[in-house]
């Protein structure tokens, strides 16, 4: 909000994020774990709790846990158990959630994000394993609720960061930076729409320069990181307002309404749940051995960090480029894909930044979705890269061609365009260069005098002229001598 | 017609064979001799609980046609050579264990209706070597209580005298035993469930060590205290329905097992302020003393121990399972299975008067305690210190098994109360587990074997209690005790 004065009041802010685990199967039954099953069809007695049923550990989530704190430079807690956090609500099977309370599985830790002002290390104050919750499905005037308890026991983690954020922007590039880890790290796909990360934030104020904390109010659910940000920014706004009023505020939990852009009071702190936390007595404490730590840290991949530092160091790409491949893995590991196909590394980067790129954010896609096989655009990069085609007649005609038939060879397609063929010799370029000169006498005087920029209009309508089969290099040094014979 | 039908009905209905439950293995003998077969064997039983239950209360349900099928198909299986360990004997099970496509109620109006989806690992395990289900057997609600007058389908009686409780929580299961309805019966055990009302019925029945059996399919009261173990009127078929269900199971994370070789000190330990205790029937302390007399006549060296906790017990018993069973059984909410109000105004509502009309007073009485003793403000004074005295009980009662095999006691501190004499007075009612719930509290092997009866002929129960893991031994010694 505009009317916040940064100079009055720092916010105080922190996040607990929650990451639902890829593991196979839920966190402590056997039920698979999917996204958009029909309701209800992935519920063993055990999701239900029915009688007699007792959870059973999936170790791959705790080792998913453990890549994630491993990531952040985590302390992994050696000796733990989990804890039941109790209370009633429909979509909460047992009528209380297996979580860790006392003993989370990962200890402190931080992560680096980068902001206008510089780069900075968000510390974390620990992340713990818990399961999910079902889901509450309410329709318009339907005075029935349904449950669909699908994703009930999906395994989850909650980071937790340090109240250590000061600003929405933090907050934003936090989310955003967890989200490419969890993706890098495989432990989670990060779709925010779906749910699969989600956040709650904690924000206060305090006067600039005070230690002590304010009334903190937190915000429930949030699932886009631009939403984040909005609720952020809003809180800030309201507490500032009424701190500035001299009202006292309260603490409380609080919703955001994505539309209106506010936040609204969902319960005060004296209405909130005590959970009676207790240590699970249906599960045996869980030992993590050095062994296993030492395990999982030789599967570990290559970390956002690292990839850019790889990019930069063995591909030789310029910092801006390594960090743009480095955002996504799937960006990475397309580019390494190509790299591993044609030597020209600074044009794959250009082709993936520029027309690849362009054609994602216009289709609304992400990387992993884009048609072609890094061998397809490996050989149109090659055509470019031989001077068999010009740039342009490969962005603006040849990568169309292969978007709408992304099986056929590209080397295919330039032949059944005919390109090849019409491609000019090295006489009829020089006729068609002298053909364009002389129809722009006036222009050549203005070049000549200094305006070089024309070069790229003379340049133009030759390819014009040779439908952009012209090969650009060679057209370049024909245009330059014939523009110098004409001095 | 009246005049020849006695010698024509004779000739052609066979003489129904009644059997009289002796040792599994004698019974085996006989199966595969063929001089008795498993649907003889089942119908007996069926014809005694035809004859009693009406009264008695000990079963809720009876799987008659089920029982009579699958014994013939045990027969069979004699014939053919492919019976399994327990081939053709006849087992009741207590309403908290679940057994696939079967009813289970865990004694109460809650679940009413609720059948389950999969089978008890215990109940499985019995199946799978050829043992016959013959019923679900009536207990207190959620198996707390110790007479079980706190089922929701009224009490059990004492087959002994009809007057008196069969004890809890387990009493459908020890009647079923004591009267010959089945030959064993499956009972779970959270503070003396299993061994108080064997007492009372003046039957055997052993209470695993926590960690042996699996408790999946065991509708939980206190999940750190919970077992499963078997009841019946000859130790030798407790060894042997503990040889097939207990051991590994991936479904219960709880189990463990180390292999253990303790020495035999030949040392039995008995605690002093038990024996002393004020509430101890005159003649039950006789027939105890007379027990300690016999051990010694077989080479038993006793000696009297101090137990400083013994007033800790109930407390820490309490405490820690009232805390587990208010967690526990709050997936009961009518959203998913079992009793819902009808027609509630809205969410809270349904919660409220599901939960209100499908428990009984017992059950909300605890329930009440264990959100009470949970709650951040008295987490500390109260489960906290629970925790700690539980480990303390723990520890001293494992330095007094390092120095001996076996610690005894009588297992109840007088015989079967009259009906309704103790349920007005909750704090009296729990003051009957006051012998057996150690063994629950530290986790270890207890059995409850006959020690004769009192002056009024009601039964009396002697306890043993062995280290860790020691079933083998405790058995051992009480069928030189029996």
């Amino acid at each position: 909000m505009s009317n916040f004065d940064s100079t009055i009041f720092e916010p105080v802010i922190g996040l607990e994020i929650h990451a639902q685990l890829q593991t196979n199967s839920k966190i402590f039954a056997s039920d698979p774990v999917l996204f958009g099953q029909d309701p209800n069809t992935l519920i063993s007695p055990i999701t239900l709790g029915h009688p007699g049923t007792l959870p059973k550990l999936n170790i791959n989530a705790v080792n998913f846990a453990i890549k994630m704190g491993l990531a952040i430079g985590s302390e992994i807690t050696s000796k733990q158990y989990f804890d039941r956090k109790n209370y009633f609500y429909p979509d909460l099977p047992k009528g209380y959630q297996i979580t860790q309370d006392k003993t989370p599985i990962c200890m402190g830790g931080a992560v680096k994000v980068r902001l206008k002002a510089g780069p900075k290390e968000i510390p974390f104050h620990h992340i713990h394993l818990e399961e999910d919750a079902g889901k509450s499905i309410h329709e318009g005037d339907n005075p029935y609720s349904f449950i669909d308890f699908n994703r009930a026991g999906t395994a989850l983690i909650e980071m937790v960061t340090e109240p250590a954020l000061h600003s929405a922007e933090e907050a934003f590039a936090l989310v955003t930076e967890v989200r490419k880890l969890v993706r890098y790290l495989g432990i989670c796909d990060g779709n925010m729409e779906e749910g699969s990360l989600r956040a709650d934030v904690n924000v206060s104020l305090r006067k600039v320069g005070e230690t002590k904390l304010g009334t903190k109010v937190e915000i429930k659910n949030m699932n886009s990181i631009r939403n984040i940000q909005r609720a952020i920014e809003y809180e800030c706004f309201r507490q500032s307002e009424a701190l500035l009023n001299g009202e006292q505020l309260v603490q409380e939990t609080r919703t955001f309404d994505a539309h209106t852009g506010k936040t609204h009071s969902m319960r005060v702190k004296e209405t909130m749940n005590d959970y009676r936390y207790f240590p699970e007595p249906d599960l045996a404490p869980l030992e993590i051995t050095e062994k296993w730590i030492a395990e999982i840290k030789s599967k570990m991949p290559l970390l956002p960090w690292e990839q850019e530092a790889e990019f930069i160091n063995t591909y030789h790409l310029p910092e801006y480029d390594a960090h743009f491949l480095a955002e996504s893995k799937e960006m990475a590991d397309y580019f390494k894909e190509i790299a591993s196909k044609t030597k020209a590394v600074k044009a794959i980067s250009n082709w993936l930044m520029g027309p690849v790129k362009s054609y994602l954010n216009d289709n609304h896609l992400e990387i992993s979705q884009f048609p072609l096989s890094a061998d397809r655009l490996a050989e149109i990069i090659d055509l470019v890269e031989s001077g068999t085609l010009s740039h342009n007649l490969a962005s603006h005609q040849l990568f169309p061609l292969c978007l709408s038939n992304p099986t056929e060879n590209a080397i295919q397609i330039v032949e059944k365009q005919g390109w090849l063929a019409n491609k000019p010799d090295e006489d009829s370029l020089h006729t068609i260069i002298e053909d364009t000169l002389n129809n722009f006498p006036d222009k050549v005087k203005e070049y000549h005098k200094g305006k070089k920029g024309l070069l790229a209009m003379f340049m133009g309508d030759v390819m014009k002229k040779t439908k952009g089969t012209a090969d650009p290099k060679r057209l370049n040094q024909l245009m330059a001598e014939a523009l110098e014979n004409r001095k | 017609m009246e005049k020849f039908n006695y010698a024509f009905v004779f000739k052609i209905v066979p003489v129904l064979m009644n059997y009289i439950p002796v040792p599994y293995t004698e019974l085996r003998k006989q199966l595969f001799q063929g001089s008795i077969s498993c649907l003889e064997v089942v119908e007996s039983f069926l014809n005694r609980i035809e004859l009693n239950n009406k009264n008695l209360n000990a079963f809720l349900e009876v799987y008659g046609d089920e029982a009579k099928q699958r014994a013939k198909e045990v027969d069979n299986k004699i014939k053919s050579g492919t019976a399994g360990k327990l081939a053709g004997m006849v087992v009741g099970i207590k309403d908290l264990l679940c057994y696939e496509n079967h009813h289970s109620y865990a004694g109460s109006k809650i679940l009413n209706t609720f059948k389950s989806t999969f089978s008890a690992t215990a109940v499985q395990r019995l199946l799978d070597e050829d043992a016959i289900i013959i019923g679900r057997q009536n207990c207190d609600e959620f198996g707390m209580g110790s007479t079980n007058e706190n089922s929701a389908y009224g009490p059990v009686l004492n087959f002994q005298n009809q007057s008196k409780v069969a004890g809890g929580s387990s009493g459908g299961s020890a009647v079923a035993v004591q009267a010959d309805m089945c030959q064993v019966s499956l009972g779970t055990d959270t503070g003396g469930s299993i061994r108080m009302p064997a007492a009372f019925c003046g039957v055997a029945g052993l209470k695993p060590t926590y960690g042996k059996v699996s408790r999946w399919g065991l509708i939980a009261y206190a999940s750190s205290f919970d077992t499963i173990g078997p009841m019946g009127k000859f130790v030798s078929d407790l060894d042997l329905v503990m040889e097939v269900i207990a051991g590994e199971d991936g479904n219960d994370s709880t189990l463990f097992e180390t292999a253990r070789n303790y020495t035999k000190t030949q040392k039995v330990a008995y605690i002093k302020e038990i024996v002393e205790h004020s509430s101890l029937q005159p003649e039950i302390k006789n027939a105890f003393f007379d027990r300690l007399e016999q051990l010694k006549s077989l080479g038993y060296e006793v000696k009297a121990v101090d137990f400083p906790y013994l007033e800790q017990l109930l407390p820490t018993y309490y405490v820690l399972t009232t805390a587990e069973s208010s967690s526990n059984l709050s997936r009961f909410d009518g959203v998913k299975f079992g009793h819902r109000t009808q027609n509630p105004h809205n969410l809270i509502d349904m919660y409220k008067k599901t939960r209100s009309e499908g428990f009984g007073e017992e059950v909300k009485r605890r329930i009440m305690l264990g959100t009470f003793v949970l709650s951040a403000d008295y987490f500390d004074a109260y489960y906290t210190k629970a925790q700690k005295v539980r480990r303390l009980i723990k520890d001293y009662t494992d330095t007094i098994l390092k120095d001996c095999d076996f610690i005894i006691s009588p297992t109840t501190s007088s015989t079967a109360y009259s009906i309704g004499e103790k349920t007005l007075d909750p704090i009296q009612m729990y003051l009957g587990d006051l012998f057996t719930v150690q063994a629950n509290v530290t986790g270890l092997p207890a059995i409850s074997i006959p020690m004769g009866n009192d002056d009024s002929g009601m039964p009396m129960g002697f306890q043993i209690m062995g280290k860790a893991f020691d079933e083998k031994q405790i058995v051992a010694l009480s069928k030189e005790l029996v």
